[in-house]
């Protein structure tokens, strides 16, 4: 085992970080999150010509053919600086439904676009009533032809509001909550019958609600076989969950390290407060929850290649029950040791803590994995 | 960046697995298993089998009987060994002072104590704790004064460990008075057989008699029984409390006692069914698990970064992790297997030699409330949660 990176990845960490330092502090990006699409196009550039959105995908279809451990490397970065570019919704999600779904062909046809950062992808699949369930599916698709016909309402589609190919999930077939009948459909974000209305979610990023009435979806836009797309969702959602992991390591980073910068220079009493010892041992607290969420990413990292569906899928629901615990620790602590200043708009340690209880609500919350896992057989046996 | 065991490493997995199913003796497993104290004779028995085939010491250097495998293989031999279960190596000789006599002894000391340390032939106490020096361990009292090629000891020793056993007591003394308080301590061996030395046993809440009172009234110690120089024994004293982390998070044995509380869980009823099959139940133990598969990487992390840099001997102050979650986990796991037998935990199963009483039924469930209670000790020795704490957040956050 050897937890260090390797020199390739070393080099991809820093020159991203110096990157971020240059173009991103905390001022840039409220000037960033005041624009009209709530990120900044500029940025969506860099990151494709640093090769970030062709990382994951394999060398063979235009990608760089890296490993979760880059995705890692990328997402960690990426929560450091909060920053509010869809690389998630598009390389992550959409591109986790090209890598495991798509065929040949329709790789061929979209990769190098996501990979230059022409195109914007979307995976619209949650639903009003869905919550966290993976199986649970409103939106109907019906035989149309040799095509399909989509209707339905999607909720929250992460990057929906500036999507150029929206993957969406809808019920070929079965009950709402049945595992089979469920297919994934590549859909333009402006065919006709599809409209959306886009947001800012509480931390800044951006979604949408999307509503499908009648979309027409031709042969060329179905994603694998039409009832089996639960396994795709499942393996998307699971490598989902360790990038999610790995971005919030990089928040509570800054939840860790703002707070002990400011433990050391407010001074009440007559000396800094960091001298306090219940307030030392709080941040203790954080420094040690910290440590163990970076140790379950890096077991998340490990399995989010697996091809063992039931064996990854405990690992994710340990890593998101452990990092949704450790992140709540780490943020509230963050606020109250900063006292009132934690509270306000302009301070910077507000906006990780909104962001890590967003993630918390990305994918499945604390108590929902620690429910499944528990339905599961263990971690060790 | 590896993050899986290497081929080589997992042969080695599987060569320790199979000799710990070969050779350890089955009634001290079980013993294990049911959570039951080990005795002497079981120590002794299991030491020497691990001896003979060169394994009773592997982190010592391979000079001294050490088995020269990297950091990683000794973890998982200590991970294997805890899991199997079978008993880890008395800490006091093979952990504590051994290490303290082959890095600041000299060549008599070597030759005299270190073999029979790794045979168990002498049998190992720690005298650190005092009555007024616990969490401040260095305003300790006990005194030694030179006379001649001797010290006489007078003083008292509290919290130590299966001294009733014990051949020999390792010591920290005051041989100066007058300088800084850890500038005038000594480390000093004394054999426990010496004129002037009395243990006399503190009874746990457990009901247990694990730990004693080590009273030296006018002892008189050979002066070639000190280890280094005089007073300098807190130098000796924080090296060997910094060896302390390669065991301290039990992540082995964690594992082996989650596998007990699966075990019995799925024979308790509790509404009609296993208790194993109720969801509060089931995620009480997820938690536990999620909370020790993050320690298990955490430890692999400090394994790794020893493996690649050397272990430098010097305690990584990130490591006091290891201890704050191995306790908290050990501690949780108890807590659950008393929660486990339920009412069946209450009765006090009292061991009285030569008694003829039946025991109470399930005689498993005897150890359950017991076992809780002991180990709330975990989070107080060592150096106490809040001590780690305290050392967290001046070595590692600057504050």
């Amino acid at each position: 085992m050897d937890f260090d990176l390797s020199e390739e990845q070393s080099i991809l960490k820093d020159s991203l970080d110096r990157l971020l330092a240059d173009k991103y502090d905390f001022e840039k990006r409220r000037k960033i999150m005041a624009q009209p699409d709530g990120w900044s196009g500029e940025m969506w550039n860099s990151y494709a010509e640093m090769g970030l959105m062709a990382l994951p995908f394999a060398e063979e279809d235009g990608g760089l053919g890296g490993s979760p451990v880059e995705t890692m490397i990328v997402m960690e970065a990426l929560g450091r600086a909060l920053v509010l570019e869809p690389y998630f919704a598009t390389v992550v999600l959409g591109g986790g439904v090209l890598r495991h779904g798509a065929s040949a062909e329709q790789r061929a046809e979209c990769v190098p676009q996501v990979a230059s950062g022409e195109i914007k992808l979307a995976v619209a699949h949650t639903e009003r009533n869905s919550r966290y369930d993976l199986n649970h599916v409103e939106t109907i698709a019906k035989r149309d032809g040799d095509g399909w016909v989509l209707s339905g309402q999607k909720s929250v589609v992460l990057g929906g509001d500036t999507a150029d190919r929206i993957f969406v999930t809808a019920r070929t077939g079965g009950d709402t909550c049945d595992m089979n009948g469920i297919g994934v459909f590549m859909v333009d974000a402006k065919a006709e019958g599809l409209s959306r209305r886009g947001y800012a979610n509480q931390d800044g990023t951006r979604a949408a609600e999307i509503s499908l009435s009648g979309v027409r979806v031709p042969p060329a836009g179905v994603i694998g076989d039409p009832a089996g797309g639960l396994s795709v969702v499942r393996r998307v959602a699971d490598e989902a969950i360790a990038a999610l992991s790995a971005e919030a390591i990089g928040v509570m980073e800054k939840l860790h390290s703002l707070t002990l910068e400011y433990l050391k220079v407010r001074k009440q009493f007559g000396v800094p407060i960091g001298a306090f010892q219940v307030l030392q041992h709080k941040a203790v607290d954080i420094f040690v929850a910290l440590e163990q969420a970076r140790s379950i990413t890096l077991y998340a990292t490990m399995m989010a290649d697996s091809d063992d569906e039931d064996e990854r899928g405990r690992a994710m629901n340990a890593a998101k029950a452990e990092i949704g615990r450790a992140g709540k620790l780490a943020g509230e602590n963050a606020i109250q040791l900063h006292g009132g200043v934690g509270m306000t708009m302009e301070y910077a340690i507000g906006h990780y803590f909104k962001r890590m209880t967003a993630i918390d609500l990305t994918f499945g919350d604390h108590d929902h994995h620690l429910q499944r896992l528990a339905e599961r057989s263990g971690l060790f046996s | 960046m590896e993050l899986r065991f290497t081929p080589e490493e997992l042969a080695f997995r599987d060569e320790v697995r199979a000799f710990f199913a070969e050779n350890v003796p089955e009634e001290t497993r079980a013993k294990m298993s049911e959570g039951e104290h080990l005795d002497k004779k079981d120590m002794v028995e299991w030491t020497r089998i691990l001896n003979d085939k060169g394994w009773a010491v592997p982190h010592w250097p391979q000079e001294y009987g050490g088995t020269g495998w990297d950091p990683m293989r000794q973890y998982i031999f200590l991970e294997e060994l805890q899991r199997y279960p079978a008993p880890s190596p008395l800490p006091f000789g093979v952990n504590m002072v051994g290490p303290v006599i082959y890095t600041f002894g000299n060549e008599e000391q070597k030759k005299r104590f270190l073999p029979r340390i790794a045979n168990l032939d002498d049998w190992w106490c720690q005298g650190f704790s005092e009555p007024g020096a616990g969490s401040d361990l260095a305003s300790l009292k006990t005194r030694a004064v030179r006379d001649g090629d001797h010290y006489i000891v007078n003083g008292q020793k509290t919290w130590t460990t299966l001294a009733q056993y014990a051949d020999w007591i390792f010591c920290l003394v005051r041989t100066d008075t007058e300088a800084k308080k850890q500038e005038g301590i000594s480390f000093l061996l004394i054999d426990m057989n010496t004129p002037g030395i009395e243990v006399r046993p503190i009874v746990t809440i457990d009901g247990g008699r694990e730990v004693n009172e080590v009273f030296f009234t006018d002892v008189n110690v050979p002066a070639e029984n000190l280890v280094g120089e005089e007073n300098k024994g807190w130098d000796y004293a924080k090296f060997l409390l910094g060896n302390e982390r390669t065991n301290i998070a039990r992540v082995g044995m964690s594992k082996q006692r989650i596998a007990r509380v699966r075990e019995l869980a799925a024979k308790e009823m509790s509404g009609g069914r296993p208790l194993i099959e109720d969801p509060r139940f089931r995620e009480k133990l997820s938690s536990i698990e999620i909370d020790l598969k993050a320690l298990e990487l955490t430890q692999l992390r400090v394994v790794a970064a020893d493996a690649k840099r050397g272990n430098t001997g010097r305690p990584d102050p990130a490591s006091s992790i290891l201890k704050i979650k191995g306790s908290e986990i050990q501690q949780g796991i108890t807590h659950l297997l008393m929660q486990v037998m339920g009412p069946h935990a209450l009765p006090y199963h009292e061991d009285i030699e030569g008694s003829n009483e039946p025991p109470i039924e399930p005689d498993y469930a005897g150890t359950a409330a017991p076992g809780y209670f002991n180990y709330r000790k975990v989070s107080i020795y060592g150096g106490s949660n809040e001590i780690q704490k305290n050392i967290i957040a001046k070595a590692v956050l600057g504050l």
